[in-house]
């Protein structure tokens, strides 16, 4: 079994994001990037299954700019196989990036495509379910369980008050949540590995797609903001308060 | 323009999330009409002719649809989806999980998460875990949007006699199947529709010591959260979480107990009316968005607050 997991660079879940002082996008100058935190636990579970026995070999790709092949080579030294970047010196959205990776899909016909429910930049949780949708493949977003045998997947999914269980054909799509796993960090010698493996570069203009975008960004601005209110001395202060200022306990 | 709002409900009762959506399908301008897919839904279409602003109802009882799975779902909304210029659903785990497959296939870019509507094609979305707000046109012919239900009023139900068209469903396509659901089962409100929600974070040491917030819940008549962290600790489930990978939450009254205020979890709470956050670190960021702020060891304070309830 193939495992296919798209990734995405982002900034790193840990910076402040702000607007660009014209507000025309956000200020993305000098901030530090990283991999997706989704995906991060999409690759895991993918390297998990190749460490069980139940996978042979599991392939990173990424849409973007030529410095995802950073992300791709520590997607390597966590465990994937080899990587593809599809390079766009344009950001796409969500549709287009779809439109790529099913182009790879084509070319490497997976029999699982794993990738993160969401991504931490735009928040769209999108990709996977666009991906099912084009390649007619079912689909299991906001995984919190896997389980995997020779023509089925079985996948628990995390849903608004509980749990649902889905039984999929292969191939399928998984969209991972939180609580699937914890992923690993890379070790030093895995890094030096990672840097002899295979990372192939296709350019986006050899697919022949159509990727413009479908949506104008008109403006990025902070959202409004709160105030900091008093400080309360004892839990009796702030009953009072509750009742008798805010008015929001009886 | 004709507008097409899929209602989320469970076979029996309509989600509150479908109304706040009705409210933001209303605010493009133009006829809304509503379509509720499932099995058995004489009820919720009962229900559904109540809604304001809702001018036809379209209705598909089918035991494809029982389960509400995507694959099914989205080759329903097909069928219908060029007669409309808008297809909006609910921001929920429901609206999330369909909503792309849709998209892609009418090969339309879909506007997730919208706050507020500009324009019939003007939107404002949170992105970045809310530390920043997009206001996105969309040029796709037919737009495919969903919608934070905190962000819009739930629409009125004074409405009547709405007229129900009848949509025979397509064939199952049979690429997966729904092999079981366990709900958490709970007398108090869902997190995303309570007056009151009290949240617990690393703070609390153990899933165990939650039972102090559910003890204020039941006196409060609220829904108990957590943030990520908790929830990673292993403390709690998953549909505890709020903030911006889990539930988004706009109450009366959220108080924060033992939670620092990391911006992931701010994305999900900080539009409630009144916040209240204890901790016994003064330094905690979650004091800067709190209305009321309180340093004490929860393990005192929450006793305090329970027996002052």
């Amino acid at each position: 079994m193939k495992i296919l997991v798209p990734i995405k660079r982002v900034v790193d879940y840990n910076v402040k994001v702000r607007p660009l002082s014209d507000n025309s996008d956000v200020d993305l100058n000098n901030v530090k990037m990283a991999v997706n935190p989704f995906c991060e636990i999409a690759l895991e579970e993918a390297v998990r299954l190749k460490e069980s026995g139940q996978a042979s070999e599991v392939v990173a790709v990424s849409v973007g700019k030529s410095e995802s092949q950073e992300q791709l080579r520590t997607a390597l030294a966590l465990g994937a196989d080899r990587a593809t970047l599809v390079e766009s010196d344009s950001v796409l959205e969500p549709l287009a990036i779809s439109k790529v990776l099913k182009k790879v899909v084509e070319d490497e016909n997976p029999d699982l495509i794993i990738l993160g429910k969401q991504a931490i930049d735009g928040d769209n949780n999108q990709t996977g379910q666009m991906l099912a949708a084009l390649l007619d493949y079912p689909q299991a977003t906001n995984a919190s369980e896997v389980k995997l045998d020779s023509t089925n997947v079985e996948v628990t999914r995390e849903i608004d008050g509980g749990l649902q269980t889905l039984k999929l054909n292969v191939p399928a799509i998984i969209t991972t949540d939180l609580r699937l796993n914890e992923p690993r960090y890379a070790s030093l010698p895995n890094i030096m590995k990672a840097k002899k493996k295979e990372l192939n570069v296709i350019p986006l203009a050899d697919l022949g797609l159509d990727t413009t975008s479908r949506t104008e960004l008109l403006s990025v601005e902070l959202p409004p903001s709160r105030e900091a209110g008093v400080m309360v001395e004892s839990v009796d202060e702030l009953m009072d308060k509750l009742k008798n200022e805010a008015k929001v306990i009886q | 323009m004709s507008i097409l709002v899929i209602a989320e409900h469970d076979n029996n009762n309509l989600k509150a999330s479908t109304l706040n959506t009705v409210t933001a399908a209303s605010q493009l301008g133009g006829d809304v009409s509503l379509l509720v897919a499932g099995c058995n839904i004489e009820g919720v279409i009962n229900e559904s002719q109540t809604i304001d602003g809702v001018s036809k109802i379209i209705k598909c009882d089918n035991e494809i649809y029982k389960n509400f799975i995507a694959e099914d779902l989205s080759a329903l909304v097909m069928e219908i989806a060029d007669q409309h210029t808008h297809i909006l659903a609910p921001a929920t785990t429901f609206g999330k999980n369909l909503m792309p497959r849709v998209a892609a296939k009418i090969d339309s870019q879909q506007v997730s998460d919208i706050i507020s509507v500009e324009a019939d094609d003007t939107y404002k979305r949170p992105i970045y875990a809310g530390s920043c707000i997009a206001t996105v046109k969309s040029n796709d012919d037919i737009k495919v949007i969903t919608v934070r239900s905190t962000a819009f009023d739930a629409a009125g139900m004074s409405n009547s006699g709405v007229q129900v068209e009848e949509l025979q469903g397509t064939d199952s396509l049979g690429i997966s199947s729904f092999v079981s659901e366990e709900l958490a089962k709970s007398d108090r409100p869902e997190l995303t529709s309570a007056n009151i929600v009290i949240s617990g974070g690393r703070g609390m040491q153990s899933g165990d010591n939650f039972h102090l917030l559910d003890s204020i819940a039941d006196k409060l008549g609220a829904a108990v959260g957590a943030s990520r962290a908790a929830v990673d600790a292993g403390f709690v489930p998953n549909d505890y979480q709020v903030g911006q990978t889990g539930k988004i939450v706009a109450p009366d009254l959220y108080i924060a107990v033992g939670i620092s205020g990391a911006i992931q979890h701010l994305a999900g709470m900080k539009d409630s009316k009144v916040i209240v956050a204890i901790n016994k670190d003064e330094d905690a960021p979650i004091f800067q968005v709190a209305d009321y702020g309180l340093v004490a060891d929860l393990f005192t304070a929450l006793p305090e607050l329970e027996s002052s309830i």
